[in-house]
């Protein structure tokens, strides 16, 4: 089968478990190709070789119950894994190798999986286009001279590519679900607690959360069911019954209600995004579900909140990279002036910032005006989202205002960078559940996403509509191997 | 309200990152912009508002202490930039 790496991760799977294709086969297929594929820079580390002792370890005595039997994959690199480099994109972590596996992958290999390699991503997840990657920025399938979106990048860049049948992202304010909506993939984050946080690089604590990306619905439901579960390991897991979604995976979505909020539709959004939403809210009838319009009031407050809370919990996260007990260290002249260099050299410009942003609005005498402030308000946005529910089953929105820009276009101006996060942020500040599925493409014919928004452990239910909707959408990705050597 | 390089040079010794002139300014200007985008929230009142500190409507979980893991002291030594025996070592501290 020569067309292996274009099959789906479900069809991978089936014809492992018919036998039609071993996991040797389709670990070398999507080695192959991603070594034809260095010009997209996905990688930060490859582990090709283990990867192909592992699959032919698996083909002489092949346990097929697995969920993903012999199933190569690549990971973020924001995930630790045993004895594999794990930088989260930063000098400061360049050569750090954990000697522990985090609780999310450590569900993906117990379900059959191989390790391919770990994915470039922003520095410390910080970021919208993975262009602060102190490994280099990497590039869009869609277009050579676009960003694939962050901080995620890779990961995204890699599913859209073929490069990985698919993969794990985190998403703290839309790293899962802006990525995939511009490379035409599908990405969800998960309900806060839902996937465990113990062995991921933390971010911003209180909003980081692990979920998959996929080439399609069902893919993302089967990997979802892999890599939820509750984790004692990490003090904000929830114990909840969680479903076997692909499994309980339904089109049937008819009398669903699905919330529109008017407070998304934000000045200077493009014509063509208004559209795809309207088009949107036409498949979503067609599927048989009733649309209400609702409001989100306290919306265009969810960025400023988010840029409060985020640095802040990160200026605390971050604190542990001194050069004492892992990851690089610079010389100094004593210690403070050692914890100084090494912090200026190891970190790049934007996590500098943010640390910068996270030290101030904590600092004694602003405490109150920033950090309470913005915790207050992302109580008002909670409020918000509960309210809706009271009327709506799922609410529909854009994943992005805009489909994926130019490399090197926003990074100089960081405001205009986190304006892209507008329609994702609202959705980590309440810990909800949200998928982006690929719906249309712009006059350019770049892909953009619709987001479907859940209620707290309602995975199901979005899984349910985007699977529904995907039907009707019918999304092509537009592939054309430009990239491959 | 504006932060001035007196202000950078403040926090950047509080975030233990060293600073320079040239950076400082480009620092004082990111800053600003970031903040004159979050002076938004200015516009809201919330006196009487509960501030959320979680989204996971649970109270933390309580542990039986138990020590699970089992002797790990190379592990933790394996990726220090330098270390002495058990040791971890830093610049010298006292004199």
């Amino acid at each position: 089968m020569s067309d292996i790496t274009k099959q789906s991760l479900s069809e991978l799977v089936k014809n492992i478990k018919d036998k039609k294709l071993s996991s040797e086969e389709v670990t070398k297929a999507f080695i192959n190709r991603s070594e034809k594929s260095k010009e997209l820079n996905a990688y930060i580390t490859e582990d090709y070789s283990s990867a192909l002792e592992k699959a032919k370890k698996f083909d002489q005595k092949p346990n097929l119950e697995l969920k993903l039997p012999g199933i190569p994959m690549a990971v973020k690199d924001l995930f630790c894994t045993d004895s594999i480099r794990t930088t989260a994109g930063s000098k400061i972590l360049n050569n750090f190798v954990p000697t522990y596996e985090s609780t999310v992958t450590q569900n993906i290999w117990n379900e059959g999986a191989i390790l391919l390699g770990k994915l470039n991503c922003d520095e410390f997840a910080m970021g919208s286009s993975n262009e602060t990657s102190f490994f280099g920025n990497v590039q869009n399938p869609i277009d050579k001279n676009l960003v694939p979106g962050g901080s995620s990048g890779g990961s995204a860049s890699a599913v859209a590519g073929q490069l990985t049948p698919i993969t794990i992202g985190t998403d703290t304010g839309g790293s899962i679900r802006q990525p995939a909506s511009f490379t035409g993939t599908v990405g969800l984050k998960p309900t806060y607690g839902s996937c465990s946080r113990y062995g991921i690089v933390a971010f911003a604590s209180s909003l980081d959360q692990a979920g998959p990306m996929a080439q399609n619905v069902k893919d993302c439901a089967l990997l979802q069911e892999v890599i939820s579960t509750y984790d004692p390991k990490d003090s904000t897991s929830i114990d909840f019954k969680r479903n076997e979604y692909s499994k309980e995976l339904s089109k049937n979505i008819k009398g669903k209600k699905i919330g529109i909020p008017k407070e998304y539709r934000v000045d200077g959004m493009p014509q063509e995004i208004e559209e795809l939403w309207q088009k949107g809210i036409q498949y979503a009838k067609d599927c048989g579900a009733e649309i209400v319009d609702i409001s989100l009031p306290h919306t265009s407050y969810a960025l400023p909140t988010y840029y409060i809370v985020a640095p802040a919990e990160a200026s605390s996260n971050l604190a542990r990279y001194d050069g004492v007990k892992y990851g690089f260290r610079a010389k100094g002249e004593n210690l403070t002036d050692m914890y100084e260099k090494t912090r200026s050299e190891g970190f790049g410009a934007e996590v500098q910032r943010r640390i910068m942003i996270g030290t101030y609005v904590l600092s004694s005498g602003y405490y109150d005006a920033y950090y309470l402030k913005a915790q207050k308000v992302r109580k008002l946005i909670k409020n918000d989202f509960d309210e809706a529910y009271k009327k709506v089953d799922a609410i529909l929105t854009p994943s992005t205002p805009s489909s994926a820009f130019k490399i090197g276009e926003k990074k100089d101006d960081p405001v205009s960078m986190y304006l892209n996060d507008i329609f994702t942020v609202p959705v980590n500040l309440a810990g909800l559940p949200g998928i982006s599925i690929p719906a249309g493409h712009d006059a350019k014919g770049y892909p953009l996403g619709l987001q479907i928004i859940g209620k707290a452990f309602d995975e199901q239910n979005i899984l349910n509509i985007a699977y529904a909707m995907e039907e009707k959408i019918n999304f092509k990705n537009k592939i054309t191997d430009w990239w491959i050597k | 309200m504006s932060i001035d390089l007196k202000t950078i040079k403040h926090i950047s010794k509080l975030s233990r990152i060293s600073v320079d002139e040239q950076k400082a300014e480009k620092l004082a200007d990111d800053l600003n912009s970031i903040f004159k985008f979050i002076e938004k929230l200015n516009e809201l009142k919330t006196d009487n508002v509960v501030p959320l500190t979680s989204v996971a409507e649970t109270t933390l979980k309580l542990r039986s202490d138990e020590i699970k893991s089992e002797d790990i002291r190379k592990q933790i030594l394996k990726n220090s930039p330098q270390d002495n025996e058990d040791y971890f070592v830093v610049p010298k501290v006292i004199e």
